[in-house]
């Protein structure tokens, strides 16, 4: 069988091509093979959202995702948000209102609250709530998570 | 209680500190073990026992060490010192040793270049093994049994931990009683669920070094524990604690994945990581163990206490861990919020063949508390009383002595309950609101840092700060305390700025590392704030004093008239001559160079002379006051917890944001244990080992949360401050529990309280002919 072709996609703006075979899971290659340790493998299972990444700006589970489909795609990390330093509106939200703690879910909740305020720049707080329902905290019961979005939104 | 005004206000302290390491980790750039790549690093996994209880008789590993890419395997009998947390109950090896002790104990683990060529040596491995009697039940435990789990049980029994006091003369107190309660609980294990899974990097290096970073709460006990087991000594072994995903007591034991990795890393002589699986942090467990409890309470006929009667029979799983202090616990922390004159506790402890139990976020208090508030609760309704007059009657007083003899300093456990009762309107509420809505009251005592360090020999302080300034004006902080998200970062870098008068971002907490770090016991029972705290404003206060006497050598006014301002020393009778702090820094540096202090905090005597009195004595202790407000579906005996008033005496709040945080998250872990969560066991097999199965709360099942920051300064705690992690949890759980009841008037005891149980509740009450109360 002729080698597979290397994969090529775009992460956070940068066009990459690395090898990649049919099994690799995308948080994998992200984390192992582009050494972006921002999102976080938390149970390889796609129930905490530790490894959230946007997939053409869908938030995406890479724990649950073979790399292959990022094919030809554009892959965010949490590291591709504010590419030139600095924090995004979000993310300063998040620290101004206590929205961290161990911050192992951070990143994820951070990408899945971008990318609701993007589609929904005034969301209400059910909104917000059932935007993250694919996240889990252990640590800070959501409070101060869901004041952050809602902060960062301007709303409520 | 010492008196708030006595005190100088502070700049930085008791408003809202934004976490110093929240910009990292909302920009993923927080760095956690499994982030951490060392040169070629192989890959370590471990083999698990499917057998709950069986003799082993063999282990050929010759074919798994024969495959290619595999560097090493390892066995139990390699590394066979025993170790655990408690030095007087090493009853863990690193892997098993002998036999196994329930499905998910570790047999074997291999060092390979990739995972996949690790899970193929794990495969290849050949095990003989003679099954033995599987011991799950604890009550069955109690009797001498054949085969008992371990060698060290009492008496051919698997009792691991047996606890008998008396205080008082209960069955007198009962005799006289007007009222009299029994409540019977029973409560799930349950877990900690950290999002972290738990990992350990270590390498062996040619100079005869070990390094090892860890997911752990506790670096200090790792450090003792890979010493003793590895037979290194501790100088040639460095423990570095990275950032930490979470850990709520289940990164406070020594674990032995940690153990392996670095003994992997010395055979190997490279570097090994080990990053666990969810299945793997579900089977190593140490969380809140499954227990039984019995609790009786008198009373006089004005609502008095005159005594409780307390059993407890608690599983422990496969090995002590804290256990033994857990069975203490399980009894003695009954001694607050409440006057208890005549005390008789018994509790057990019995190894089963099941995933550890050990020390759990509000460890030894949440299901004990949870009992006793029901009771108190039936108690009030057989009273006529309203039950926060019957909680109020009978608060601890201030500056008390417990019938065993804890301490009491500061309470304001009187506010908290004003400041719930008045918030959630709740007698307006109370036995009023329409049948499946309801509220109640649930309330909490915790220790503020355990007065008994685990370890005791050689004697030295809980903890030590030290501080190091350089010509560059940044503080570098020295100390073992263990972040791990609940911001004892922020708070130590706070205190230092405050005492010295410097802004927040001079101060710039070094990462913990054994190489640098004085010690400091770690993160479990609630010791960071209080301990840490006292030691780092004594550390900044040796430095202050330093740069007092510089500012003294510049201005020519004496130490005594001289102030710290805002990045400045100055004259405090006239505030206009002043010293910038770089200024007093660099006299001070002429004729030492870079400027270091050090504090320390050592918890003062204190408790009685009886057999286990240190248990539960604390420098400090919390209170809390919780209203639950739930809307019950009765149809379905699904419920909704819509609001928590959560009135919490922490002494001082030092940073308010950090408090709230806990407070929320610990409602939010409350919650959990209450409404679903449940280590679920088929035999000694655990049926729900992932996130997907066992179940954390999700933002939608979340109430609202009010918190009520009531506490008046204690006399010890630093600037006044008392503990906030692990106290804010307990009362959530009464809480619900009694406002379950007043929704549909039914007890529910046997926790966690699933639809399908408030459901059969609901329908057993009407069965009874018991009309629903309320309308």
């Amino acid at each position: 069988m002729p080698p597979r072709p290397n994969l090529r996609l775009e992460i956070n703006g940068h066009p990459v091509e690395v090898p990649c075979p049919d099994e690799r899971i995308l948080l994998d290659l992200i984390r192992e093979d582009l050494d972006l340790t921002g999102s976080k493998r938390g149970c390889d299972l796609g129930t905490c959202g530790c490894c959230t990444v946007l997939l053409d700006g869908r938030p995406t589970l890479s724990c649950l995702t073979l790399a292959r489909l990022a094919e030809g795609r554009s892959v965010t990390t949490i590291e591709g948000l504010t590419p030139h330093g600095g924090l995004h509106p979000v993310q300063r939200a998040f620290v101004e209102h206590g929205a961290t703690q161990c911050g192992f879910c951070t990143p994820g909740f951070v990408l899945t609250a971008v990318a609701l305020l993007r589609d929904e720049p005034h969301p209400d707080r059910e909104r917000v709530v059932r935007a993250i329902s694919g996240n889990l905290c252990r640590c800070t019961g959501y409070t101060k998570i869901i004041e952050a979005v809602l902060a960062a939104s301007g709303g409520a | 209680m010492a008196a708030t005004e006595e005190r100088p206000p502070t700049r930085l302290l008791g408003t809202r500190i934004p976490y110093i390491d929240g910009p990292l980790k909302v920009a993923g750039r927080a760095e956690y073990t499994d982030d951490i790549k060392r040169p070629g690093m192989l890959v370590g996994r471990i083999l698990r026992s499917p057998w709950a209880h069986a003799r082993l008789r063999s282990i050929d590993v010759s074919e798994a060490a024969r495959r290619p890419g595999v560097f090493a395997v390892l066995t139990g009998d390699e590394y066979p010192t025993p170790f655990g947390v408690l030095p007087i109950t090493h009853d863990e090896t690193a892997l098993a040793v002998g036999k196994v002790r329930y499905v998910g104990d570790m047999i074997a683990a291999v060092a390979a270049s990739d995972e996949l060529t690790a899970e193929r040596a794990l495969a290849a491995i050949r095990i003989e093994v003679e099954p033995l009697p599987e011991h799950l039940d604890p009550a069955a435990g109690t009797r001498p049994v054949s085969e008992p789990i371990h060698a060290r049980g009492l008496a051919g029994t698997n009792i691991q931990k047996e606890v008998a006091q008396h205080f008082g003369d209960v069955d007198a107190a009962f005799a006289r009683a007007a009222h009299r309660v029994h409540v019977h609980g029973n409560f799930a294990g349950v877990t900690h669920a950290f999002t972290e899974p738990l990992v350990t990097l270590a390498e062996a290096t040619p100079d005869g070094r070990l390094t090892v970073w860890s997911a752990t709460q506790v670096p200090h006990y790792l450090h003792r524990a890979l010493s003793e087991v590895l037979g290194l000594p501790m100088h040639r072994i460095r423990v570095i604690k990275p950032e930490v995903g979470g850990g709520f007591g289940g990164k406070s034991d020594p674990l032995p994945h940690e153990i392996v990795c670095a003994a992997l890393a010395l055979k190997t002589g490279r570097a090994v990581k080990i990053l666990c699986d969810r299945e793997d942090v579900f089977l190593t467990n140490h969380g809140r163990h499954p227990t039984q409890n019995d609790i009786r309470i008198a009373l006089d006929a004005d609502g008095g206490i005159l005594a409780y009667d307390i059993e407890a029979m608690i599983d422990g799983g496969a090995w002590s861990s804290f256990g033994t202090v857990t069975t203490y616990y399980n009894g003695v922390l009954s001694m607050g919020p409440y006057r208890v004159p005549n005390f008789r506790y018994r509790g057990r402890r019995v190894y089963t063949n099941k995933p550890p139990s050990g020390a759990m976020r509000a460890h030894g208090g949440t299901n004990l508390r949870y009992s006793i508030e029901v009771a108190l609760d039936e108690l009030a309704d057989e009273l006529g009383m309203s039950p926060f007059e019957l909680r109020e009657r009978n608060a601890l007083p201030p500056n008390s002595t417990t019938v065993n003899e804890f301490r009491i300093t500061s309470t304001s456990f009187v506010k908290c309950l004003r400041a719930a009762r008045e918030r959630s309107d709740f007698d307006r509420k109370f036995r009023r609101l329409p049948y499946g809505r309801g509220v109640g009251l649930g309330c909490g005592f915790y220790i503020s840092g355990s007065n008994s360090p685990i370890h005791f020999t050689p004697k030295m302080p809980q903890c030590t700060v030290h501080l190091k300034v350089d010509m560059d004006g940044g503080i570098a902080v020295h100390c073992m305390q263990a972040d791990i998200g609940q911001g004892s970062n922020t708070l130590l870098a706070a205190i230092v700025a405050e005492v010295v008068g410097v802004d927040l971002d001079r101060v710039h907490i070094v990462r913990v590392d054994s190489d640098v770090s004085p010690i400091d016991l770690g993160s479990y029972s609630s010791r960071v704030t209080f301990m840490m705290g006292n030691a780092a404003r004594l550390a900044a206060e040796s430095l202050r004093d330093q740069l007092l006497r510089a500012a003294h050598q510049l201005t020519g006014y004496p130490v005594a008239q001289l102030r710290v301002g805002h990045e400045r020393i100055e004259v405090a009778h006239r505030p206009e001559v002043h010293v910038s702090f770089q200024e007093a820094l660099h006299a001070a540096m002429e004729k030492t160079g870079a400027l270091l202090a050090t504090g320390s905090y050592t918890s003062p005597p204190m408790g009685g002379s009886h057999k286990g009195a240190r248990a539960g004595t604390a420098p400090a202790y919390s209170f809390a006051a919780y209203v639950a407000e739930v809307e019950v579906d009765v149809e379905t005996g699904e419920y909704a917890a819509k609001k928590i008033w959560a009135a919490f005496d922490c002494g001082r709040p030092l940073n308010r944001l950090a408090v709230e945080g806990q407070v929320e998250g610990s409602i939010h872990m409350g919650l959990g244990q209450f409404m679903g969560e449940g280590m679920n066991y088929r035999g000694p097999r655990l049926l729900n080992p992932s996130l997907l199965e066992y179940k954390i709360p999700m933002p939608q099942q979340m109430p609202e949360v009010e918190v009520l920051l009531v506490g008046d300064d204690d006399p010890e705690g630093p600037f006044g401050a008392k503990e906030a992690g692990e106290g804010p949890l307990i009362a959530t759980l009464p809480a619900l529990g009694n406002a379950l009841y007043d929704a549909v008037g039914v007890r529910f005891l046997d926790l966690p309280v699933t639809p399908e149980k408030v459901l059969r509740g609901i329908e057993r009450a009407r069965a009874d002919g018991r009309r629903p109360r309320g309308g």
